[in-house]
């Protein structure tokens, strides 16, 4: 990152002016910590102990014999707490807050899964929570809120623009600035105005660090491939962050392709040719937008890659080659999805599962002396409605019925 | 004569400047229009045009939803800059537009400046472009002498506010409070505190926004700034009575401010 918070093309730091003394206290308690030894060491003792890290690495055995190429290894980031990847942010976050004295945390959520994540440390740091939720989010990840409104956080449903991540966003910014002397926004993925995109991406590079030594230790050597799905981007950089400087490992990003490319109806930044350099939420990226350059609708069946913009160091490897980008439609998500169940009995978010896609794509074209990785950032039990629903699956759909007139009476 | 210059003339005759605030194709350009001529006959110095943005981060629910609307009517950013190019042919005080750095940056920097200095546009307010973002158009803006209008907040220090002022030209523009456009603010001894710094911090006009909304608000800012910003104030007027409603609440605006300070 340069001084203005660019990489490469890509990223700096487009923000109101109440907020600059904020980003100047937060920037400079950010390179602190970074130089403190004892800032990561305690960080990776309360990921440790409040969470399950180091998560494992699975040899997917099954679906290895099943695809006849490559060994298919998934880094299970399902198994954090909280179930994704996402608390690997967040808990670095709440030890700044910590640091900086601020009382009150507040997050934008798609998913719900960052939501939860920030809702958990909120409770466990002693912190005031509120969650800003696009309405539409708000009704397809609903356990997620229920989950947030337990353990203590407000959950504000966003009515505005197309009631998803990025009217949360937004409405987490007009919050900020009203509230800028005691609270901290916990931005939940490598976007956003400098420092959060590098800083985001630090905390996640546990992810890549350990799945390092993992691959090393049950391969002997380098993975040939990285799978990661990009919504804002945080889980892919978090793995490929160690990688990047391992020439002979090909990392690859894999978008949300929603109803397919042509039918506009997609989250296809940067491996499509339908987004254009812009300038939104605060920083530089590829957007889709129109010609005017009013941000479009995006669409996926997985709420956390529904996004408009993406990470503006992945713009940055993708302009420069270093990571390649593919989509995922969401059709071939439910197909991987049921794959990986019935195969290895592991439940992967209808997000990771974009990166299980292009794997199978590709495993059966690698060599059984390779290996690849792919990342699965979280657990698909929380799209359990999203999922029975797009399965049609006539069990859950009576039990549902029953449920509601069981509450109507 | 530049935007600086002509406010100072202005101020000569009048103890207080008001500055008004239209979102561009809400509820139609043709309401535009009439609202811009009442708020012309009835005094107004200046009006800030808001190009309508997707995502308008810095305000607040009234003039967001005018933005939604406008482009949910189809406004193109074309049919803006005619718009602000007939106003300024046609009245003779000075047009801003203010609008975010995407809607700028997608047209290209060099056409967007070359368009607004052929319209006749006096000065540019972009609210999520802060200097040391904006080479290119701190540059353009001096070379087609459109005045890029620069922001103080309560949160900006002293030291930073003399920075700003460095690269700001025509007015300073102090937000009053924390937060977004359109909610009430409190003038208490802070906020008096907060203008004098600003005032110390810049020889320009300096203008007060966010949150005026009458003529008590107007009053409390004579002899503290040169200024008044109504914003989402006359976007809720002519929400509910209609553009017409406009001149007489700006005539009203007006009554306040001729009276003496003291009352």
């Amino acid at each position: 990152m340069d001084k203005n918070g660019y990489f490469g093309n890509w990223g700096g730091a487009f923000i109101p002016e109440v907020l600059h003394q904020t980003f100047e206290d937060l920037k400079r308690e950010y390179i602190k910590a970074r130089q403190d030894p004892a800032f990561w060491q305690e960080y990776l003792s309360l990921m440790s102990t409040y969470s399950c890290r180091p998560t494992p690495l699975t040899h997917a055995e099954n679906l290895t014999r099943h695809f006849g190429g490559a060994q298919i290894y998934i880094k299970r980031e399902d198994l954090n707490h909280t179930g994704a990847h996402k608390a690997n942010n967040v808990i670095g976050q709440g030890l700044l807050v910590k640091r900086m004295g601020k009382k009150r945390v507040i997050a934008e959520t798609g998913a719900g899964q960052h939501g939860m994540a920030t809702a958990t440390m909120a409770a466990r740091f002693g912190f005031e929570c509120t969650i800003y939720m696009g309405e539409v989010d708000v009704q397809r990840q609903r356990p997620n809120v229920f989950w947030m409104e337990k353990m203590g956080a407000t959950v504000v449903p966003v009515k505005d623009g197309s009631r998803t991540l990025k009217d949360a966003i937004n409405e987490a910014f007009r919050d900020w600035v009203t509230n800028i002397d005691d609270t901290h926004y916990v931005f939940g993925t490598a976007c956003g105005p400098a420092p959060f995109p590098e800083m985001v991406s630090w905390f996640q590079s546990i992810i890549g660090q350990e799945a390092a030594g993992q691959i090393q230790a049950r391969h002997g050597g380098m993975p040939a491939r990285i799978y990661a799905c990009v919504g804002g981007g945080s889980n892919a950089m978090g793995i490929f962050g160690r990688f990047l400087q391992e020439p002979g490992v090909e990392l690859v990003g894999v978008e949300a392709g929603g109803k397919g490319i042509a039918s506009g109806m997609h989250a296809v930044r940067l491996g499509g040719t339908d987004a254009s350099p812009g300038v939104a939420q605060g920083y530089k990226t590829m957007f889709l937008q129109n010609e005017d350059g009013q941000m479009l609708e995006t669409h996926s069946v997985a709420a956390g890659l529904d996004y408009v913009g993406v990470s503006p160091i992945l713009a940055d490897h993708w302009e420069k080659g270093r990571v390649r980008f593919e989509s995922a439609t969401d059709d071939e998500v439910m197909e991987a999805l049921d794959l990986t169940m019935k195969m290895e009995g592991i439940i992967p978010a209808l997000e990771s599962s974009h990166a299980f896609v292009q794997a199978f794509k590709e495993a059966p074209g690698l060599s059984p002396s390779e290996a690849i990785i792919i990342n699965m950032s979280g657990r698909g039990d929380k799209d359990i409605f999203t999922i029975a629903h797009a399965f049609q699956d006539p069990s859950w759909k009576a039990f549902i019925i029953q449920k509601g007139l069981e509450y109507s009476k | 004569m530049n935007l600086e210059q002509e406010l100072k003339e202005r101020l000569q005759k009048k103890d207080i400047l008001l500055m008004t605030h239209i979102v561009l194709g809400y509820p139609s350009f043709e309401v535009n229009r009439e609202v811009v001529r009442q708020m012309v006959d009835n005094g107004v110095d200046c009006i800030e045009m808001q190009l309508p943005f997707s995502e308008p981060m810095a305000d607040g629910p009234v003039i967001l939803k005018a933005n939604q609307d406008s482009l949910a009517n189809g406004t193109k950013i074309a049919d803006c800059l005619a718009f602000g190019a007939e106003m300024a042919a046609i009245h003779a005080i000075p047009f801003l537009f203010m609008t975010y750095y995407n809607i700028i940056f997608k047209y290209g920097e060099s056409a967007f400046f070359a368009q607004a200095k052929e319209a006749g546009i006096k000065g540019l307010i972009v609210p999520d472009l802060p200097p040391e973002q904006g080479e290119s158009f701190f540059r353009l803006a001096d070379e087609q002498q459109i005045a890029p209008i620069l922001i103080f907040a309560p949160t900006s220090t002293d030291a930073r506010m003399r920075e700003l002022d460095g690269f700001g030209r025509g007015f300073i523009y102090c937000v009053a409070r924390r937060g977004v456009t359109g909610k009430k603010s409190e003038f208490g001894a802070d906020f008096s505190d907060y203008l004098g710094r600003c005032r110390a911090a810049t020889a320009k006009p300096i203008a007060v926004g966010f949150g005026i909304q009458d003529r008590d608000d107007i009053r409390v800012l004579i002899g503290k700034a040169d200024m008044a910003v109504i914003g989402s104030q006359t976007i809720r007027l002519v929400d509910s009575k209609g553009a017409a409603a406009v001149g007489p609440f700006i005539a009203g605006l007006r009554e306040a401010s001729a009276k003496p300070q003291s009352c």
